[in-house]
Order: C-alpha cells, then structure tokens, then sequence
C-alpha cells in the first residue's frame, strides 16, 4: 500500500555537500507563534547558529496557526513554525486555505501538557479516590467516572480547550480522553482557545481544561487554577510537535537554502539540548519579543520540573523537552502517517491510498538526509517504523502503530468517531 | 434578485475598522451586513446568519477559532473555504498583506465575491494609512512641543533670542546627524536633571 516516495540522494553515507556560494547569504521570514517549543528557531537567531550558515532569520511572531498557515502560503513568510499535524492536513487538503506544505525539520518532541481546573480535578479525586501520583491513564478512567456522573445528574458536560482542529493537542486530548473510554465528540465538548489565554479562560470557568504547549500549563498551575493530570510524554513520547513548514515550490527554488537553513536549525538544536545552555535559552525566550513569560518558569519548564498545582505537588520528567537527542529533528514519514490515523480517527479524513501518499510526502526525510548526510540520520529502514513498540515509547493505551497495517490499526480502537467508515477516498 | 443578496459577516474587534468595512458593503448596495466585534458565541452567530462570505481581521487570535468552526460545518455539508478563486494569487496576497481573511461558502462565483473582497481590501488598507497618518500627525505634535520647550529653556538659561535657540538646536542636530527633535529631548532631560 505504501510506496517509497522520495529518492533519499543522501542516503550514500557522505557529509554534507560543499556549500556552493550561488545563493548568496539569504533573509528567511519565519513567522512563530510564542511557545517553548519554538526555541531551536529562536536559539538558531539568537545566538549565531543561523549566522553561521550565512542566513539571517527574521522571526515574526503571529497569533494564530491560520495566520501562519496563510503568510506561509501567501508568500509572507518564507519559513514557519508549525505543527506537525499542519504539513499533513495541507497535503491532504483539510482545513479552509490547504495550501501545500512541507517539513525537512522536526524542532523536537515534548512540552505539551492536560491541564484540568482545579475543581473537575477535585470531583476526580472524590468519584476514584486518586491519590497524588496517579498515572495519566489512571486520571483518564477517573475523568470518566466524573463524566458517567454528570451525566446521571443531568449536569452539563466538560468544556475542554485545544489549539487548533489540526493539532497534536487535538489529538492528543482525544487520545488520553478515548483511552480513558471517553468519547471527546459527545462525552465532553471541544473548543478551540488560543495558547496565551488558556489560563485565564480556566480561572474564568470558561473551559475545565485544556491541552496545550508550554509553558501555559505551568502558568496556570502556579496561579492555583488548574492541575496537570497528564503530559504529552504520558501519551506518546516519540510523537512530534512542531516542525519547520515550508512550500514545496520554496523548496524546489532554494535547495542550497534548505539545506544550509538544515545544518543551522541542527546546531541550534544540540546547542538547546545542553542542560548548561538552558539559562541562555530561558533569557532569551522570555524576551518580549518571543515568548514573554518569566523566565524562572522557562527555566524550570525546560528542566521537566512541574509544578502541577500550587499545593507543591511536583514531578519531574526526563526529558521533558527534546531538541535534539534520539533523532527528534528527523521527519520521520511514519509519523505523519500516524497523523494521519487520527485524522480518520477523527472523521477529518477518509482512509485511501492517494490519503497515505499525500501524508507521507508531507514530511522529507530526503532533505534533512541532504543536507547532513547519512550519518546523522536514523537507519532508512526505519522510515516507517513500527511505534510505540518498545519500553520507554508506549502509548498510554498499550496499543502499537504499524504504518504498513493502517487499517487494522484503526480498528482496534474501542472509542473513535461515526463517521469513520462513512468517508471514502473521494475525501482526499 | 441580483448578486447584492449576499449575507455578509464582519468580525473585527476594532470597532472603527469594521464600522468602515459596514460602510463601504452598504454604499455597494449590500444590505445583508452583520458586523460583530468579539468571537464570543460567534457560532450561534454564524448558525443563526449562514453568512455567504466573511470577513475576520488577521490580529485576531481567535481566528484558530473559526478554523475549529469550520471544520465542524465540514462535516454538516456547509463547507466554507478561505478566498474564492485560488488561481488569483495576486489579490489573495493583496487580502493577507492588508491582514483580512475571507472565507466564503462553498460554491459561490468568484464574480459575486471578488468585488467585495477588493472592497475590503481597500478599505483595510485605507484603514491603516489612516492610523499611520493619525500616528504621524501624533508624533509630530509631540516633536513640535519638545522642540518649543528646549527653545524655552535655552533662552532662559543661555539669554538667547528664540531664533539663536533655535538655530543652536538645529545646528547640533546637523553636527550630531540627529533629528532636532532628539538634541530638544535631550536638552530637556539635561534641564530635568541639573535644575
């Protein structure tokens, strides 16, 4: 069903090519969106990876993921940091403006997080006698006792907050929610809230929760107004976050462009993933102009080291952020592919051939192979691995995703949407 | 009825903008205008109206909102896309560069629609001549005044006529390459300071 579509020219084991001089040193606009995850982007700027390679990047911070979809494809920007559900979905042609977008460069893994208000979590503790240090599962099932309840009493249902339809939070949410045995389109209701304002919205009693990057879940459990109950290396480690877009058409035109912009973004990302550079890093994320957020928070939100109320209940993951280490910046095709599953999941898409195509040429390994050679790759086997196999990269449900099997993976799924099965290729 | 039946949604938090979209859409012979300025319950909005096109300015954070909409209406078969005519680049590049978004329903002719979306356009781009040039005139105004009370304090301190104060500031600036506004700032803080 799957067919190898690129050709991998760097898969000959060599270096980097020499860097001809014809394109000339190069302005990138990069538009961002003020979020951690946006730091090997900001570092590669800020602190001369990008220079380096004889790019300026010019970095625009924008408000919304539609904003930097459309500036993306409207020429505005030449570069953008991105989700990585966003590239599948425009290959796809989902959402309202699917302009083509591709991904060389995965900025890494983690930083997403379930936040739930202080009182939902409250009522958790009371229906399931939790105790301090339940799993993310364990709050799930407890969610869901929550929910049987409220809707023997009538009351109204949980207003829980993503960041957009396209989105590793979307997913992500629903995801723990259906390992839980909730439904997230009729158990709960879904709506979309921009990043900056989740806290805020959760003290207003406008959501009870919400799944987004960081450093917003640590900001609204220092307030005391929400408690974390699950972080996205709870969900899926390996699963990708954001990712550097760019055009296709861009692509063809700047190759040299592409790979040196590559050879920066890969500096800075081992440069992020030092422990001894975090507090240069925090600095200068907390800046204004990028995330403006203190910077002990940051801190502390690189480290792993939650604060997951105010109570100082806290926890620390390893590995909370990945910039660099196991391959995090390679695009890895099966994960787009896992994209892909929950999508159909979902009901945003149908199941087909051309769908798993289309998802796949989303993400070029080809070009991060390109430009910095084999050696910094995974295996090329590897390309479509199965995920969630091995100890230290389960899902929270135990399931495991072979991207050769799509279809029967989707139907191990106790908790997915009607309108699977109804969608047929004609969707894509 | 003529292309005019259109129903057409504005939403823009800032207030004068969208009152000046309003009006334009009215001089064009629409009458089927909503305008609201908040997202708050905004799909009751869009539910109730079955808005045609609309518009949502692009500072909106809230337009990954709309997005969430949209994708929803998706699966109820009321499918709304961004722009009409994805082979006109130049006038879609022309929108984003204004900052609007247009999304317009499924199905509609882009001659029905292009003429309102270059309305808005312009009248976007009106806008912010007009908030620049309202800026300007701002800072001008407040240059004006620094250069006057530099003036003041010169004349008092050096026994200078207004005119010699004058030609000292200007001729610092010019000695310096700097704007006399900025040698007037500075004689002010340095009055601030020393009396």
């Amino acid at each position: 069903m799957i067919t190898k579509i690129t050709d991998f020219s760097g898969d000959n084991g060599l270096a980097a090519p020499a860097r001809l001089a014809s394109e000339g040193s190069r302005t990138l606009r990069a538009g961002f969106i003020p979020l951690v995850d946006a730091s090997v982007l900001i570092a590669a700027s800020e602190f001369g990876f990008a220079q380096k390679e004889g790019i300026v990047l010019d970095l625009v911070k924008d408000v919304s993921w539609a904003n930097v979809r459309d500036r993306l494809a409207f020429r505005q920007f030449d570069i953008a940091h991105m989700l990585s559900p966003m590239p599948v979905a425009s290959m796809l042609g989902l959402g309202s403006n699917p302009s083509p977008a591709n991904t060389a460069f995965s900025l890494g893994r983690g930083g997403n997080a379930i936040t739930l208000s202080i009182q939902l979590y409250a009522r958790m503790g009371q229906e399931a006698s939790l105790n301090e240090t339940a799993s993310a599962l364990e709050h799930a099932h407890a969610l869901a006792k929550v929910i049987r309840a409220m809707k023997a009493r009538s009351e109204p249902l949980p207003t829980l907050g993503v960041t957009y339809p396209f989105s590793s939070h979307n997913y992500e949410f629903r995801y723990w929610l259906a390992a839980g045995g909730i439904d997230p389109d009729h158990d709960v209701k879904l709506v979309v809230v921009p990043p900056p304002m989740t806290s805020d919205a959760l003290a207003a009693g406008a959501i009870d929760g919400f799944c987004v990057g960081a450093p917003w879940n640590m900001v609204a459990s220092e307030r005391g107004v929400g408690r974390i109950v699950a972080a996205k290396h709870d969900i899926w480690p390996s699963a990708p976050e954001k990712v550097i877009g760019m055009r296709p058409e861009w692509v063809e035109s700047n190759p040299e462009t592409v790979s040196r912009l590559i050879v920066a973004l890969d500096a800075a990302a081992h440069w992020c993933d030092q422990p001894d550079n975090h507090a240069a890093l925090s600095e200068a994320l907390g800046n204004s102009r990028y995330i403006a957020a203190p910077v002990d928070t940051i801190r502390r939100v690189l480290a792993g080291e939650f604060n997951l109320d105010d109570q100082g209940n806290r926890r620390i993951i390893d590995g909370y952020f990945q910039f660099h280490a196991n391959f995090a910046n390679y695009p890895r095709p099966s994960q787009a592919l896992w994209i892909y599953t929950q999508m159909i999941r979902w009901g945003q898409a149908g199941l087909s051939s051309k769908g798993l195509t289309a998802a796949a040429t989303a993400y070029r390994p080809d070009l991060y192979r390109l430009a910095l050679g084999a050696n910094a790759a995974p295996l090329l086997d590897d390309d479509l691995r199965v995920e969630g196999a091995s100890d230290g990269d389960r899902f929270v449900d135990g399931h495991v995703f072979d991207p050769t099997r799509i279809a029967d993976y989707l139907a191990k799924f106790p908790v997915k949407s009607s309108a699977i099965g109804n969608s047929s290729g004609e969707d894509i | 009825m003529t292309h005019l039946d259109l129903t057409i949604l504005v939403i823009d938090e800032n207030a004068i903008r969208a009152s000046i979209i309003e009006e334009g859409l009215h001089e064009a012979g629409h009458s089927r205008v909503t305008v609201v300025h908040e997202v708050n319950g905004i799909a009751r909005v869009i539910e109730s109206l079955q808005p045609d096109v609309i518009f949502i300015d692009l500072e909106n954070p809230n337009r990954d909102m709309m997005e969430h909409l949209f994708q929803l209406t998706r699966t109820v078969g009321r499918p709304i896309a961004m722009f009409v005519d994805r082979s006109d680049t130049a006038s879609i590049e022309a929108a984003v560069d204004a900052g609007v978004s247009a999304y317009i329903v499924d199905g509609l002719k882009k001659e029905r629609v292009k003429p309102i979306l270059d309305m808005a356009v312009s009248r976007f781009n009106a806008f912010s001549r007009l908030q620049r040039e309202l800026a300007d005139a701002k800072s001008a105004l407040e240059e004006r005044k620094i250069v006057e009370r530099a003036k003041g304090i010169l004349m008092k301190m050096r026994s200078l006529s207004e005119e010699q104060a004058f030609a000292l500031l200007r001729q610092t600036a010019m000695n310096e390459k700097k704007k006399i506004a900025d040698i007037a700032q500075s004689v002010v803080t340095a009055a601030g300071l020393l009396m």
